[in-house]
């Protein structure tokens, strides 16, 4: 009985901790603000952009670059996947691909994807498809790797089953090489989400075409303290809210997994 | 005596394959970059692709060599620098410190590690504007973006590194007479650092995606900036030979940085 009922226990108190390490941190904010060592320019106190944020909400604006900044990031983080695990598993597979992309991912991994964005500018215009495009260029680096050794490193004994049971290629691609190599696969997929907001925001910053990253910028260059704050809070809420749900999903999807199953 | 040395050099040679073979070795692994290299040099020229869109790789190299030599390339990439070392400096210091000392006190530990655990997956380009509220338009703002964006993943690689620490060590030390401030520098750091290292090695990337995109933002310094001013311009080859060094400064500091890393953690098994 006590068995049962001790990790609930342990996840409230976890929760508590998570709760309160929250209210602790914005009653600092508010002491900080009221005791008037920055200017309220500085240092908004917590009314003032949570007023901020719940008139941005109401009027729809919030919403409205919430969406648009989700669009963007999703789409490319989307051909990111996809275009990333193709070429993971081909240069994992084929030797000619192997050849020919290993140097140039080596290369293109630890390089800062970022300082591109010029070039993006130039070849796609300042809208959506070079911010698209921008996103799935910084993300898809981490998807390629992952999924590339996660289809490397498949238990051989697997593989021999397999084929000794007189499994095609095509079947074996399907049934085993990619969902043995699926946990890998999501590890590279969460590392490339954030990367892929993070990038998302910087173009919008950058290019404009509004957003969360473009508002935020004009909260900015109009000196508008409490907008900016409040757009703060809305893009670490977004982030945060992402983040949880890949992990829920890789749970979700990963039910078979020993990994889902020991936790 | 020479006897001797020509066994030796006879090992060594069996050691080690031939330097033809390896070179050839070496330039058949380089030869994909190599391809497009001359892929780049060739569809501007013939005109496959609009050269005002891809100039040609040789207009590109001399344009940097013309950067390095007017010295805009030196003095924008000095400041870059000096952002980078600042805030990714700042960040280790201090990052390291409250990382591993929060995984020492139980206390602190209770409180600022949810915080920590829910700030951590904020995108980190959202706090330019910020900085730039608050530091202004110089390097400041952008050394005190990369430490904001730095600091979480240095002080959640160390709190995690340390934590993990065996206790069955910290127990050994402290049963041998050790003080907790020896155990703490003797067993719990050292015993932290491969997750410490690998954290730093992480911010290491974050820093160089901060500062350029802080650069793009506002100011005038910085390669970031000089990129974006060349862009503007229309000066094209120029803003490739802008971004093609910052990438390679970001791919050769991560290599330097793996060296290092390795260098340090040679004591593992």
């Amino acid at each position: 009985m006590a068995g049962v009922s001790e990790p609930g226990r342990r996840e409230a108190y976890l929760t508590a901790l998570r709760v309160g390490s929250g209210v602790a941190f914005f009653a600092a904010w508010q002491l900080t603000a009221m005791s008037h060592v920055f200017s309220d320019f500085l240092l908004p106190s917590v009314p003032v952009v949570f007023e901020r944020l719940w008139h941005d909400l109401i009027s729809g604006d919030l919403l409205y670059g919430i969406l648009l900044t989700l669009i963007r990031t999703f789409i490319g983080f989307v051909l990111a996947a996809v275009g990333g695990v193709i070429l993971g598993v081909s240069i994992a597979r084929i030797p000619v691909v192997r050849w020919f992309f290993d140097p140039l991912v080596s290369v293109g991994l630890p390089m800062p994807k970022i300082a591109f964005l010029p070039i993006f500018m130039l070849w796609f215009g300042v809208f959506d498809t070079s911010k698209v495009l921008m996103v799935a260029f910084s993300s898809i680096f981490p998807v390629i790797v992952e999924a590339w050794a996660g289809t490397q490193n498949i238990d051989k004994y697997m593989t021999w089953s397999a084929m000794s049971l007189g499994v095609n290629r095509h079947r074996f691609l399907w049934e085993i090489a990619l969902p043995a190599a699926l946990p890998q696969v999501f590890t590279g997929l969460q590392v490339a989400l954030p990367i892929a907001l993070i990038v998302d925001i910087v173009c919008e910053m950058q290019m404009g075409g509004e957003g969360m990253g473009g508002s935020i910028m004009t909260d900015m260059r109009f000196a508008d303290s409490p907008g900016v704050f409040a757009y703060i809070i809305a893009i670490a809420i977004v982030g945060m809210i992402l983040v949880k749900a890949m992990e829920i999903i890789r749970r979700r999807l990963l039910v078979w997994h020993q990994e889902t199953q020991t936790a | 005596m020479s006897g001797a040395a020509a066994l030796e050099s006879d090992t060594r040679r069996a050691a080690a394959p031939p330097l033809t073979q390896r070179l050839v070795g070496a330039l058949w692994r380089a030869l994909p970059v190599i391809v497009v290299c001359i892929a780049w040099q060739i569809a501007p020229t013939v005109g496959v692709i609009n050269p005002d869109a891809l100039p040609p790789l040789s207009a590109v190299v001399t344009a940097w060599w013309d950067l390095l030599m007017d010295g805009s390339l030196v003095s924008n990439g000095l400041t870059s620098l000096w952002e980078a070392v600042a805030g990714l400096g700042l960040s280790i210091i201090i990052g390291v410190g409250s990382g591993v000392l929060m995984a020492w006190y139980a206390p602190v530990e209770a409180i600022v590690s949810p915080l920590m655990k829910s700030l951590y997956p904020m995108p980190k380009s959202a706090l330019i504007p910020v900085m730039i509220l608050w530091f202004g338009l110089g390097p400041s703002s952008k050394i005190a973006s990369i430490f904001a964006g730095c600091l979480l993943p240095v002080v959640l690689s160390s709190y995690n590194g340390a934590r993990g620490v065996d206790q069955t060590l910290i127990w050994s030390a402290l049963g041998l007479g050790a003080s907790r401030r020896r155990v703490l520098w003797e067993v719990v750091i050292p015993a932290a650092l491969p997750e410490i290292m690998a954290g730093i090695r992480n911010a290491l990337a974050i820093s160089f995606i901060l500062m350029v995109a802080a650069e793009f933002l506002v100011g005038q310094h910085g390669i970031g900036y000089l990129i974006s001013f060349l862009g503007d311009g229309g000066v094209y080859d120029a803003m490739f030979a802008g971004v093609l060094t910052v990438s390679a400064f970001g791919f050769f500091a991560d290599r330097v940085y793996l060296l290092f890393m390795n260098r340090m953690l040679r004591w593992r098994e």
